[in-house]
């Protein structure tokens, strides 16, 4: 990889701030063509291409270290079972958990949440307690809570957000109350990139005598994650939008939490004995972690976080920043364009409506000028509905993004409204 | 699909904008003795079509609702379509005009104006996009109570 310092201006003349990573010699995909012209992936929040160290070690896994871990007395279980162990140490590294035992690797941020909502939650929770989440979060931090909901007949409230995609912090301080007994909420809400103050309502919670969870699925890729400073109870995050393949993702539960929480699913490797009267369980993180899990994928997490430390969190945080700025100047500078998600504090993304082209038709066009992008609902239908929207389309950048990608995805909207004929819109 | 990319005039000819700009038969009908919902939830199209039948006849089709540039073609296109034929027709044309976009349709089918809907062929992410407004005629016509859907 290279680094680009200082890259006074870009394709089109426009000043640009930071220096420019180049990483995306390592990451065969964006080699390949599509639809016959170079890939611009932009579509990141759904899911990050893989470098070839982390396709690599998944690899090697399978061709050199591939046995089920906790309960071989041979070699190969021992050292897969290091492997995974190892895997788990890098995620405590990497989000700064106090102990390795406060990782429970899931297949990603919809399973964590769930695993909170049906263990915690099932036990903790009464009817007539309050879950407190927000209108920006992901259909994965809503659904859960509904089911316990109606599992518990506890209530679910919602702070609102502002035109900006900013939370209402007001409404935030006045929606918790002693029966509030859990705050859900998202790091970086994926259809607007608004990044909330984590740190700060988490305290506010806590003195309010509620336990944390925030949603770092759009986060841990893009910015340093600390959840001691954060002081969350849980912080759930999937290893497919970090660089890593699908299948794998982690929960942090503070040790305390988990030590007292049930198993959710039973199976091998949660127990500590089993017989037909009563089975005793085994002690986090294995206690949620029944079945053989995804080893090969937590050890393919593992290296696309030695992969991100390598590059350096700080240096991908300030890279996407310079990337957004740019980009957000570019196509808020599109007459008929309108931004939607404007927040002060924001992460790599960017929703934005075209006038007179719906967003599934900009997609379509957008693609066949090779530029991949999402467009609809973003799994956040109470927001769109909060914005009286049935969609955006949404650009989302990772670390290998380059002033080329924001220039081709200009050019693509663009066309788009040449083929529509609505350049004079707006 | 193929390497130099699928062509999107095929997809977006004219009478597809002209349609999407201009939607005809875009009104509710207070006096329609059928109706139904179609609704696609993941990408968010929404339209309720109207029908009025005399002696087995299509009288009357309107239909309101929001949607992408092909669903809302497709959607007006359909009613100017349809309008004064008989329902068995209506139903056999709808069976045609879903080959067109999927399958092989029958070579003696004149499809008018809907022919120009053809291009989805190549986008099969959209032929659901194109079919919303007719699977949401079907269920007017057979009087289901479920919103239709697509997807």
């Amino acid at each position: 990889m290279t680094l680009l310092t200082d890259l006074p201006v870009s394709g089109n003349g426009q000043p640009v701030g930071a220096s420019q990573l180049d990483v995306a010699a390592d990451f065969p995909i964006l080699a390949r063509p599509v639809h016959g012209r170079r890939l611009a992936y932009l579509d990141n929040g759904a899911t990050t291409q893989k470098p070839l160290a982390v396709i690599e070690a998944e690899r090697r896994f399978y061709l050199e270290s591939n046995a089920n871990i906790h309960r071989g007395v041979h070699w190969l279980s021992q050292h897969a079972t290091e492997l995974y162990d190892a895997a788990r140490a890098t995620v405590q590294r990497f989000i700064n958990a106090a102990h390795a035992d406060e990782i429970v690797f899931t297949r990603g941020t919809t399973e964590a949440i769930n695993l909170v909502a049906q263990s915690w939650g099932r036990a903790e929770l009464r009817a007539g307690d309050e879950i407190l989440i927000t209108t920006m979060e992901h259909h994965s931090n809503i659904v859960p809570w509904q089911l316990l909901c109606e599992q518990t007949g506890a209530v679910l409230k919602v702070v609102p957000v502002s035109e900006a995609g900013e939370l209402d912090l007001a409404a935030f301080d006045a929606l918790l109350n002693h029966r509030t007994q859990l705050v859900a909420i998202t790091h970086v809400s994926n259809a607007l990139g608004s990044i909330n103050p984590v740190a700060e309502l988490t305290a506010r919670a806590h003195a309010a005598g509620a336990v944390v969870l925030v949603d770092g699925a759009q986060a841990v890729a893009h910015q340093a994650v600390d959840v001691q400073a954060i002081g969350c109870d849980f912080y759930a995050f999937s290893g497919h939008k970090l660089y890593s393949p699908t299948g794998i993702g982690a929960l942090y539960g503070r040790r305390s939490i988990l030590n007292a929480m049930p198993p959710w699913q039973g199976g091998g490797d949660m127990i500590r004995t089993v017989s037909f009267e009563r089975s005793t369980y085994a002690e986090p993180p294995q206690r949620f972690e029944a079945g053989t899990p995804n080893i090969a994928g937590a050890i393919g997490l593992a290296a696309a976080i030695d992969y991100v430390r390598e590059v350096g969190i700080e240096r991908i945080a300030a890279h996407e920043h310079a990337l957004l700025e740019y980009a957000t100047a570019a196509v808020d500078a599109i007459r008929g364009v309108r931004l939607v998600g404007t927040a002060q504090h924001k992460a790599g993304i960017l929703s934005f409506l075209v006038d007179g082209i719906h967003p599934h038709d900009l997609g379509t066009i957008l693609d066949a000028e090779g530029v991949a992008i999402r467009a609809g609902h973003h799994c956040a239908m109470p927001l769109m509905t909060r914005f009286g929207i049935p969609g955006t389309a949404r650009a989302s950048l990772a670390m290998y993004n380059t002033l080329a990608d924001i220039d081709a995805l200009v050019a693509a909207i663009d066309k788009a409204q040449d083929l529509f004929g609505t350049r004079n819109h707006g | 699909m193929n390497d130099t990319g699928p062509d999107l005039r095929e997809l977006y000819q004219e009478v597809i904008f002209d349609h999407n700009r201009q939607p005809r038969n875009y009104r509710p009908m207070p006096e329609a003795d059928h109706q139904a919902d179609g609704h696609n939830p993941l990408c968010g199209d929404q339209l309720t079509v109207f029908l009025r039948i005399e002696d087995g006849v299509v009288k009357d089709v309107s239909f309101v609702g929001h949607g992408c540039a092909i669903s809302t073609a497709s959607a007006s296109l359909m009613t100017e379509a349809i309008k004064g034929k008989p329902v068995a027709e209506v139903e056999a044309l709808f069976h045609d005009f879903h080959a067109l976009l999927t399958e092989t349709p029958p070579p003696e089918r004149d499809f008018g104006k809907l022919a120009v809907l053809a291009g989805v062929r190549e986008f099969p992410v959209r032929v659901k996009c194109a079919t919303l407004a007719w699977h949401t005629l079907h269920n007017a016509i057979v009087g289901a109570q479920d919103p239709a859907r697509t997807e």
